[in-house]
């Protein structure tokens, strides 16, 4: 008797142990779904733009052709094709303000891009879409939560739903978001420049990063005496590997900025920081690599007369390269993944063009989420979730391809 | 065996004829010079345009090295080259030298920094003040004039929010450990393992985003319902999020340990009689130890470092606190804010970052080889 609840008291525990194995594991995976989905779904919001449909009479006085390039005219007419549409909202400064705010400045550049290829258009009145604010957008996207309080002031939330009864606003799919730079109008904004500066960044990286770390791999795994210098470069290398990011950037602004005076905010001294910070990374897996490959084939190749290096290039490092391109895609990812240390070396300043080469001032896709979230204005936050998104995207993409490539082309010896 | 490398060239030649040779040396040239010719259409787009007379002198310099490397394929005579292989292989060892020279190159900017700025601020100052508030300024005779440096506060709040990340991360990585490894059957193990590596795969910004748009709000929301006043900024936000950035830490680097616990253990101890729960805890758990107190080190040593997540979601201010409800400031964050903006390199604020980088450097590397000793000295060797 005693026994018999002995063991079931033992099992009981048994159980319990499972349980919260098991619990721990749930834990976690919510914890990731519910990121995710946070991400996701405020981020969806920033894929809807919105347009606004207003009759623009093109005034001959206002841009003909001594203003024609003048944006701030054609921002006038926008106004006041506003105002004639809602003159009894608009008739105190607040108020006209409130109203303006619903179109985007971009607005602007649309009529002055129309006028620019059809000049006959000065002096006619034409309906066409406009882009709206983010405001508009917003207005769009939620269908009027009670308990939040909202973002429309009185005269905004007549006009919208006026608008949106007759049907002079839509919403679009935000394309400008995937091509356009940075800008203080969240409709305006985008991560094409991000992305595009991201690429150049991550392209010094790799030019910089990789043969370096192959021929380190390759020195220590196949040519270094195993001596006390050999044993200091391997916990070196180790330790390198777990020493905090942001350490990373102040050399990078000691050594490459002040030093040697690579340009501040650019990819190039990004990527090569970015490549101390995945040196190690790339070496350790590229030497379980090199590891991996059986001797004999080195000593095959030796006793058919080739020097120790020829056999390890012609025959070690080919047969080692699925390896060691699935520990560089890793490192690259990592590499994507990193903000830290951009932030010391000025990568986090307000850039609205796309950068044009590796010495031109530019920030990175986790840059941009950075700025994004700290920015005080609506709208910036679904844009930070949105690019968010992207960044996961593209890393899930990288470890798709490093896990296949492992899967297809290692060779189990 | 230079005159037996001629005799095989010859014997090529003639059996495969001169036209497999010029052949040969023909496709490697065409290849050769239409990777130029890509090169100097891309330098066209990046607005860099070459001349004619130099576009042609490198057209024939490609064939020229086409055309030799094009006889190099058919010769079959890879003689050993001494002199060669020497600088190769030196070139080799330089690469690897570079893994050094970063290493050097890092102490060696945060200690000659951090002794600049120990000329202008006393070490007793910084090492034992309560008080951190960097503002220099502008005017000789403004109150405060000279900031305070103490680096307490920062340390407190350092390990306030890595010790919560820590309580968070520690159970939850272990537990999910000695399941995968104990109990889960494969295809779950199979299923599980990508998720928690790909929590581990996630941008650090990116649990920063979530922990400063989702998590304080909710935070302090739950707070304000039960009354508790919970800072927008608090310790407990940060230290949440950094917990369950580390989950996949512990989590994968205990079972890999555990993993390594040979499979006799195990048997002896259920055919001893003891359940399979018994086994995990008190042979399997033991055995693999070190390893696992290794990896609640290494988890640490992130947390310690993070950046990104306490820069967004920790506060800026220094308080003296160790109550997870305020706003905290750690040791990255400070080194962010004082280097953010432009800078000059004897100010005092830029060199107290390069001391603080310092303080961490010298932390996470101590872990890390406590971990490291550790794992060398206690881990039993089962073979």
């Amino acid at each position: 008797m005693i026994r018999r609840t002995a063991l079931a008291h033992r099992y009981r525990n048994q159980r319990r142990l499972v349980w919260l194995g098991k619990t721990s594991i749930g834990l976690a995976l919510i914890f990731l779904f519910s990121l995710i989905a946070n991400v996701a779904f405020t981020g969806a919001d920033a894929l809807r733009g919105a347009q606004i449909e207003l009759a623009i009479h093109f005034d001959p006085q206002m841009v003909g052709t001594a203003n024609q390039n003048d944006l701030l005219k054609y921002s006038s007419l926008v106004k006041t094709a506003l105002r004639s549409e809602f003159p009894q909202q608009a008739s105190s400064r607040r108020q006209r303000r409130d109203l303006n705010a619903l179109v985007s400045f971009g607005a602007a550049q649309v009529l002055r891009d129309m006028v620019a290829e059809q000049p006959e258009l000065i002096g006619t009145v034409q309906k066409i879409w406009l882009p709206a604010s983010a405001l508009v957008a917003e207005y769009l996207n939620k269908n009027h939560d009670e308990h939040v309080a909202s973002p429309f002031s009185d005269v905004q939330t007549l006009v919208l739903d006026q608008m949106a009864e007759q049907k002079l606003i839509r919403g679009t799919f935000n394309s400008r978001f995937f091509t356009a730079g940075d800008s203080r109008d969240p409709e305006l904004a985008g991560i094409g420049g991000a992305l595009f500066g991201t690429f150049l960044t991550l392209m010094i990286t790799f030019i910089t990063c990789f043969p370096i770390a192959i021929g380190a791999a390759v020195y220590l795994e196949m040519f270094a005496p195993r001596n006390r210098l050999f044993d200091f470069i391997e916990i070196n290398i180790n330790n390198l590997a777990a020493v905090p990011s942001i350490i990373m950037g102040l050399l990078g602004l000691a050594v490459f900025i002040s030093v040697l005076g690579v340009p501040r905010s650019t990819p190039l001294v990004g990527g090569l920081v970015l490549a101390l910070m995945t040196l190690p990374t790339i070496i350790i897996a590229a030497r379980a690599a090199l590891k991996a490959v059986p001797p004999s084939l080195l000593s095959g190749a030796m006793a058919l007369g080739a020097t120790r290096l020829q056999g390890v290039f012609h025959h070690v490092v080919p047969l080692a390269m699925p390896g060691i391109l699935t520990g560089t895609i890793i490192g690259m990812a990592q590499a994507l993944g990193e903000t830290a240390p951009l932030l010391m070396i000025g990568m986090v300043a307000f850039i609205t063009d796309i950068p044009a080469g590796f010495t031109d001032a530019a920030t990175v896709l986790p840059v941009q989420i950075f700025l994004w979230s700290d920015s005080p204005e609506r709208g910036f936050l679904e844009r930070a979730a949105l690019a968010s998104c992207v960044l996961i995207v593209f890393l899930l993409a990288m470890n798709a391809i490093a896990i296949y490539l492992r899967r297809k082309l290692e060779f189990k010896w | 065996m230079i005159s037996s490398g001629q005799r095989t060239e010859q014997e090529l030649i003639a059996s495969h004829g001169v036209a497999a040779y010029i052949g040969c040396a023909a496709t490697a040239t065409v290849v050769v010079a239409g990777i130029t010719g890509m090169f100097i259409w891309l330098a066209g787009h990046f607005g860099v345009s070459v001349p004619g007379w130099l576009r042609l002198m490198l057209f024939v310099l490609c064939a020229c090295g086409g055309a030799w490397y094009g006889r190099h394929l058919v010769e079959l005579k890879l003689t050993p080259r001494r002199g060669y292989e020497r600088i190769a292989i030196g070139m080799l060892a330089v690469c690897a030298a570079v893994a050094v020279l970063t290493t050097i190159g890092i102490v060696y900017t945060v200690l000659a920094e951090s002794i600049q700025f120990f000329r202008q601020v006393p070490i007793r100052e910084f090492f034992f003040s309560l008080e951190w508030s960097p503002q220099i300024a502008i005017r000789d005779d403004q109150a405060g004039a000279s900031g305070s440096f103490g680096i307490i506060p920062l340390i407190t709040g350092t390990l306030l929010i890595s010790f919560i990340a820590m309580i968070l991360s520690i159970p939850v990585g272990l537990f999910s450990a000695i399941y995968l490894s104990e109990f889960a059957s494969k295809q779950v193990r199979d299923s599980v393992k990508p998720g928690l590596e790909f929590l581990a795969g996630i941008p650090t910004v990116v649990y920063g985003f979530f922990a400063v748009a989702t998590l304080s709000p909710l935070l302090r929301e739950l707070g304000s319902t039960v009354g508790i006043g919970i800072s927008g900024e608090s310790a407990l936000a940060a230290g949440v999020v950094i917990g369950v950035m580390t989950i996949p830490f512990v989590a994968s680097l205990s079972e890999d340990a555990l993993f390594a616990v040979p499979q006799d253990l195990r048997n002896g101890s259920l055919s001893l009689g003891a359940t399979h729960g018994e086994t995990a805890l008190q042979i399997v758990v033991p055995a693999a130890l070190p390893g696992i107190v290794a990896s609640f080190i290494l988890a640490f040593s992130r947390a310690v470092g993070e950046t990104m997540i306490v820069v967004m979601a920790a506060g800026l201010a220094a308080n003296l606190t160790l109550n997870p409800l305020e706003a905290v400031t750690t040791v990255t964050v400070q080194i962010v804010t004082l280097l953010v903006g432009d800078q000059t390199f004897d100010d005092p604020k830029t060199l107290a970052a390069f001391a603080l980088g310092l303080i961490l450097f010298a932390l996470t590397l101590a872990l890390n080889f406590c971990a490291l000793r550790i794992v060398r000295k206690y881990q039993e060797r089962y073979d």
